[in-house]
């Protein structure tokens, strides 16, 4: 079983990092709603709340990791340019993509939405993660700023699914491939 | 909308909650409007080129952090201490992203320049 160098970072990109900034925005949208609702029974210790800080934070970096590892790490492989006469572009993906015109809207829309797109994660996340640092439960008395740390948490979200399904669909039909190979197992053969 | 909580006294007042807002709102409009210009014009993606590898969107989402980070630091130390009309800043801030998101979705870029 192996894997090569871009497929590991692509999948590290995406698959780890991107997936877990979803599963874990999800968790913080509900807690940060129910500690900061008005008449909420919920009144979080000084631990939690620091631990709900902390995980926004946490986010918001996870965030700002995802995008720059795919910005200065997978894109350039993305969009790397074929050599005149190239016939093979399996190692170009953006050129692959291109040359063909079924498969040319997953660049046109698919990559052109998602490189712009996925930086308003880290940007809101930032954003509703001071606010919650800096409020905290107060923001039960300050329903408007609430509303719109949630809109920032939603917002994120929204992003990072739009960039995830591209990310995925693209990799699916232009997989970013090459560089060293990783030998994960050895296997035996099967007959 | 006038939420104003600090003149109560029983909370912090929401001037720094606002800068924070509106400079994440005017990093969103600034990457849309860099996006967009970048795509228009090569003498720009030329010049939003940081990084060789990476392209334009290098420079696109340096210029537009630079332009967040700025506008926080400045807004949050003017606003530090103060009550803003929370409501219009939310207003305004909401209008900043919206216009960020509309210009770095690809068929509306497509469609102000024509193509």
């Amino acid at each position: 079983m192996e894997i090569s160098v871009r497929d590991a970072v692509t999948v590290l990109h995406g698959m780890i990092f991107g997936a877990a900034l979803l599963l874990a925005l999800s968790g913080i949208a509900v807690a940060v709603y129910a500690t900061s609702a008005a008449g909420s029974p919920w009144s979080p210790t000084r631990a939690q709340r620091r631990a709900l800080t902390l995980a926004l934070a946490l986010a918001a970096l996870l965030a700002w990791v995802t995008v720059l590892l795919g910005a200065y790490a997978v894109y350039p492989w993305y969009r790397a340019h074929a050599p005149a006469g190239t016939l093979d572009l399996s190692g170009f993906p953006q050129r692959l993509l291109l040359s063909d015109p079924r498969t040319a809207g997953w660049h046109d829309l698919g990559m052109e939405w998602k490189e712009h797109i996925a930086w308003f994660a880290p940007l809101s996340l930032t954003a509703a993660a001071s606010l919650f640092a800096r409020y905290g439960t107060e923001l039960r008395a300050l329903r408007a700023l609430r509303n719109a740390l949630l809109g920032l948490i939603g917002l994120a979200f929204a992003s990072a699914c739009v960039a995830g399904f591209f990310g995925a669909m693209l990799n699916k039909h232009a997989p970013v491939r090459g560089g060293a190979t990783i030998v994960i197992m050895h296997g035996g053969s099967h007959d | 909308m006038t939420e104003t909580a600090g003149t109560s006294g029983a909370v912090a007042p929401n001037g720094p909650g606002a800068a924070t807002l509106l400079a994440a709102g005017i990093g969103a409009a600034v990457l849309g409007v860099a996006a967009l210009a970048g795509d228009a014009f090569a003498g720009i993606a030329h010049v939003l080129t940081v990084s060789r590898a990476t392209g334009p969107l290098s420079g696109v989402t340096d210029v537009a952090i630079l332009a967040w980070l700025v506008s926080w630091s400045v807004l949050a130390r003017r606003w530090a201490h103060r009550d803003v009309p929370l409501g219009r800043i939310i207003r305004i801030t909401a209008a900043l992203f919206a216009l960020g998101l509309l210009l770095t979705f690809p068929p509306f870029m497509d469609l102000l320049q024509g193509k």
